[in-house]
């Protein structure tokens, strides 16, 4: 998987929820919209790269994916 | 099997809720107020003669063949215009009756050509019929000066217009008129010159005229006369069945001789169209028997090899036996399929079964990823429920009627004449999209009271602005609020859109309409009794699609419009079966009737059903496959009905994914641009060739029906079942019926739906919890469908798309379709449509054309960040300054060579409609064109060996 790819789609996701004003509740939005939409190998490759690097994802992004159950 | 003509009444029916009761011959008949005493004749078998009277069109009464006597009234009044009064007692045969209709009769046939027995309408010609029935034997008048010479107009590929045998009824102005709201017709002349005249005395292809074929079906005689029955005679029985065209999904009766269409005439009882058609539906079905139809199994090791045709047995066992060499040398989830809205109901359901249960993993998706699957999502989250709200007869009690990113007259034009009957009514029309599209004033009678001339991509501003003058201005249904919606969620989102940045004077500057414009818009829409929003893909294609369908849900639950007749908030489909495709679980994370995988209750379910082992993770979406086949991750593919490798943004890449897959399985009727990377072809069945479903954008569950074998020998769900059973899934299927009970018993929304109801009952729209159910027209009447019953209001923020206008690409490409061209048009342009519209034109205003030096007719080169294509231009003001427009039917054209890989946030659906290009004259094809008609060329000679040596 493209990671750029990966990155913007995330970003795009945290841009709709950034505009709940609680963080934590917007983080929890972000979160859940991957879960219930990407494809495990998505969500892996994401994580890695969040855990690895991270820097080209948003705040509200790099939040949801730092606590990505991870899929096996 | 029998023709089985539709009974004509004469007059519409009236639903006046007060009745009266008359006499009619000595019997006693009882109709609604205001119904005609032709009809309520008709209705108990009482057949009046008559020639200018249909019951599609309202009374007219010219020809005096109708007249009736009333007991105790004087003269002969026309049934037709005379409306039943309680009481009355009418004669409709007596010697003085049968005089004067004789002796009309007899005028008519004094200058009418006598040729009945080599008269293509010998046998359903009305004139013949009234003839008969007054009992015409002579005709004593030998007139010095008749129309017998007229000349005949075969301009029209589809019909042929003969003055010769005009009687002149008005019935085809009338329809033109009334039913299909165009006025291409009118009688030209007075006395013995009167005449039908399309437009201003033109030829049909030269006039106004939309070829939607209401004229030709409203004349009682062979003067408008279909070609098609001109050359093969009457049909001799006739099935009912659902056009394979667009989201309103008519109801058509094939009329047959043997397995021959003769035609396709739009059924009367049809409850999307009320026998209306378009010319799609109507005239363009000779796709299904045209020369490139393949209908032998092809396959071959790779795509640069020429295709070896091959039995059924053995096209399958390769396909199974390379779907499986994958999976054990990549894994599961390295393959998967595409299904398609031009698939039936019952196909979809077991395709995305074989996926889920057959390959074990959930790798299924379908085309609506790249249309409607915001619409899903949106509509999903805010009333629980992934579908629109009304049937399409509410349009008639809307008094405001918002049309956003939709072009209803070329993309559902049957619907768009029912639209602009209720404009002409009355109703008032906004319109928001940033081109003038033919609803602002380019329809007879209709005018937008609103054109919101947006800068394509700023939607969620302007609807951000609708509802901020709303909530700040106290137009708000607080009743409807309090009562039918989350109420914390109103209070947040109430405070969220009173902000300042997103009044209409802050948001002009993005959307580029005046703040005036949107303050009064949102007042007309706020304060109508009954306000109804339409949308198209001008609203989903976009980053921010799904922000868009929540800010309409929004804004419709915030006024009240939901709940009741001529409000609601309604997705126009593009094809026709996108609400079914969706409904049967073709998305990667959802289980039939939107239910996601990783629901316990469902997944225990559907493993205990199927009885398999089912996988609860979602699966990859049709742009996540792409990037998975160039990773390696994702290396088979089976398609059906769908054409990836035209229809999808940033088709270089999708080329390249397709070409990276080890194998690709295309079932379809042609060599489509995707089979062209194929491996394995597997010929399909056209939608008059099987038994199934389609549901439209009404939810509406029509029957389709097989009027002709399948050129290939099978049906495609049979196909299907056979790959299936192949792979190790039994699957054992007698008839499409089972495979819809099936989908009943695991679905609650289709839980009383049935073929055999269907049949009783003519179509059934979802949801149908119950055997006693007839199915829903209008949704969340009382509750919405989320689990607490309530509406949800969400935070609708604009983000401004990524795909910026810059010095390099300063104006932006928006995309659409035309009335005569079905999306890619595999289909059309198979058809005589290509008369109307032959290639794709770049519209560009006037001032960038200048600017460019271009006029119209100069090929010109599109280029955008992800590739170039060159197209002819045409110099339009329809399209604003910096906005450019095409259509994308035709495959060499490249649309989607320039649409770039952007999409929305939370479905993935491209951004066709913003793209960034620039545009410069050019003498010869774009580099990307000149490839592609050399692959293209090459792919066909593989496939001529392939027959050749077969």
């Amino acid at each position: 998987m493209k990671i750029e790819r990966l990155i913007k789609m995330a970003n795009d996701i945290g841009d709709f929820f950034n505009a709940e004003s609680n963080k934590e509740i917007a983080a929890e939005g972000v979160k859940k919209h991957i879960l219930r939409s990407w494809d495990p190998r998505m969500r892996r490759a994401i994580f890695s790269y969040y855990q690895e690097d991270g820097s080209q994802l948003s705040d509200l992004a790099k939040k949801a994916v730092s606590t990505l159950d991870q899929p096996e | 099997m029998s023709i089985n003509k539709e009974q004509d009444f004469g007059t519409p029916a009236k639903t006046a809720t007060e009745s009266v009761t008359l006499e009619i011959d000595g019997f006693q008949v009882t109709a609604p107020a205001g119904t005609s005493v032709m009809r309520a004749a008709a209705s108990i078998g009482i057949e009046i003669p008559k020639l200018c009277a249909t019951d599609s069109i309202e009374p007219f009464g010219s020809c005096r063949l109708c007249v009736v006597e009333i007991q105790g009234g004087r003269g002969m009044p026309a049934s037709c215009t005379t409306p039943v009064a309680e009481g009355l007692k009418i004669i409709t045969q007596s010697k003085r009756l049968a005089d004067v209709r004789r002796g009309v009769m007899e005028l008519y046939i004094s200058d009418h050509p006598l040729d009945c027995l080599t008269c293509s309408a010998n046998g359903d010609c009305e004139l013949q019929d009234m003839a008969g029935a007054v009992g015409l034997r002579e005709v004593r008048y030998n007139p010095v000066k008749t129309h017998l010479d007229a000349i005949k107009d075969e301009s029209n590929p589809y019909f042929s217009f003969d003055p010769s045998k005009c009687i002149v009824c008005s019935r085809c102005v009338r329809a033109c008129e009334e039913t299909q709201g165009t006025f291409a017709l009118t009688i030209d002349g007075r006395g013995f010159d009167s005449k039908v005249a399309p437009s201003q005395n033109q030829a049909f292809m030269d006039s106004e005229c939309v070829s939607c074929g209401a004229c030709v079906q409203a004349c009682p005689t062979a003067t408008l006369m279909e070609k098609s029955v001109i050359d093969h005679g009457q049909p001799e029985h006739a099935i009912i069945t659902t056009c394979a065209y667009c989201g309103v999904g008519c109801s058509f009766r094939a009329e047959m001789k043997g397995e021959q269409v003769i035609r396709m005439v739009p059924h009367k009882d049809g409850k999307a169209n009320h026998g209306h058609s378009c010319v799609k539906g109507r005239f363009a079905f000779g796709y299904a028997t045209h020369k490139d139809r393949i209908t032998k199994p092809m396959i071959r090791a790779s795509i640069k090899d020429a295709w070896r045709e091959v039995s059924w047995e053995e096209a399958i066992n390769h396909a199974a036996s390379e779907l499986k060499r994958i999976q054990q040398k990549y894994g599961k989830d390295s393959i998967g399929g595409i299904t398609s809205s031009r698939c039936t109901n019952e196909e979809v359901y077991i395709m995305q079964k074989l996926i889920r249960a057959g390959f074990g993993n959930n790798n299924v998706d379908t085309c609506a990823r790249v249309c409607h699957s915001p619409t899903g999502y949106g509509l999903k989250q805010t009333f629980g429920e992934s579908s629109g709200t009304q049937d399409f007869d509410s349009v008639m009690k809307a008094d405001v009627i918002l049309v956003i990113g939709a072009n209803p007259t070329d993309g559902h034009p049957v619907f768009a004449s029912l639209m602009k009957k209720r404009l002409r009514q009355g109703a008032k029309l906004i319109v928001a999209d940033p081109r003038e599209i033919d609803l602002v004033k380019n329809s007879p009678h209709v005018e937008a009271n609103f054109h919101l001339k947006l800068r394509p991509g700023s939607n969620v501003a302007l609807i951000n602005a609708l509802a901020h003058v709303v909530v700040t201005e106290k137009l708000l249904d607080e009743d409807f609020v309090n009562a039918r919606c989350d109420v914390s969620s109103f209070t947040k989102w109430e405070t969220f859109i009173a902000q300042e940045h997103h009044s209409p004077e802050a948001t002009e500057s993005i959307t580029g309409v005046p703040a005036t414009d949107v303050r009064a818009a949102a007042r007309l829409y706020a304060t109508a009794n009954n306000a109804a929003i339409y949308y198209g893909l001008g609203v989903t294609e976009h980053s921010q699609g799904s922000t868009m369908v929540i800010g309409i849900a929004n804004l419709a639950m915030a006024t009240g419009n939901l709940g009741r007749v001529g409000v609601g908030v309604n997705p126009l489909r593009g094809q026709n079966n996108v609400q079914g495709s969706c409904d049967m679980g073709s998305f990667p994370h959802e289980f039939p009737g939107y239910r996601h995988v990783s629901d316990s209750k469902t997944h225990q379910l559907f493993e205990s059903a199927w009885q398999a082992k089912l996988s609860s993770e979602p699966g990859l979406r049709i742009p996540n496959m792409f990037e998975a086949a160039l990773d390696k991750s994702f290396m088979g593919l089976y398609c059906e009905g769908e054409d990836i490798a035209q229809s999808d943004p940033d088709i270089q890449h999708v080329h390249s994914a397709l070409r990276a897959m080890e194998c690709v399985i295309v079932q379809d009727i042609f060599l489509n641009e995707t089979a062209k990377f194929a491996h394995v072809f597997l010929p399909g069945a056209s939608f008059l060739e099987k038994n199934g479903t389609f549901t439209n954008a009404e939810r509406r569950i029509s029957p389709v029906r097989k009027v002709m074998s399948p050129l290939g020998g099978y049906q495609d769900w049979e196909i299907t079942q056979m790959l299936s059973n192949v792979l190790g899934y039994p699957m054992n299927y007698k008839h499409p019926s089972e495979i819809m009970d099936e989908i009943a018993s695991l679905t609650p929304t289709f839980a009383g739906v049935s073929y055999e109801k269907i049949d009783k009952l003519g179509s059934i729209q979802w949801p149908c919890y119950d055997e006693d159910s007839v199915g829903t027209p209008i949704m969340h009447e009382q509750t919405f469908m989320r689990d607490n019953g309530k509406g949800l209001f969400m935070l609708t923020e604009y983000v401004a798309t990524q795909e910026r206008t810059t010095r390099k690409f300063p104006l932006i490409l928006t995309t659409g379709r035309i009335l005569s061209q079905y999306n890619v048009g595999a289909q059309t342009r198979r058809t005589d449509n290509v008369a109307w519209h032959a290639e794709d034109r770049l519209e560009i205003h006037p001032h960038d054309a200048e600017d460019r030096g271009l006029k119209t007719g100069d090929w010109v080169g599109i280029t955008s960040r992800a590739g170039e294509t060159v197209l002819r231009t045409l110099i339009s003001d329809r399209v604003q300054p910096g906005v450019v427009y095409t259509t994308f039917h035709f495959p060499e054209s490249g649309a989607n060579v320039i649409t770039t890989d952007n999409s929305d946030w939370a479905t993935n659906c491209p951004e066709y409609k913003v793209t960034a290009v620039q545009v410069s004259k050019v003498s010869h094809p774009s580099e990307w064109q000149k490839e592609y008609l050399s692959f293209s060329e090459n792919q066909l000679e593989l496939l001529e060996q392939g027959i050749q040596n077969g």
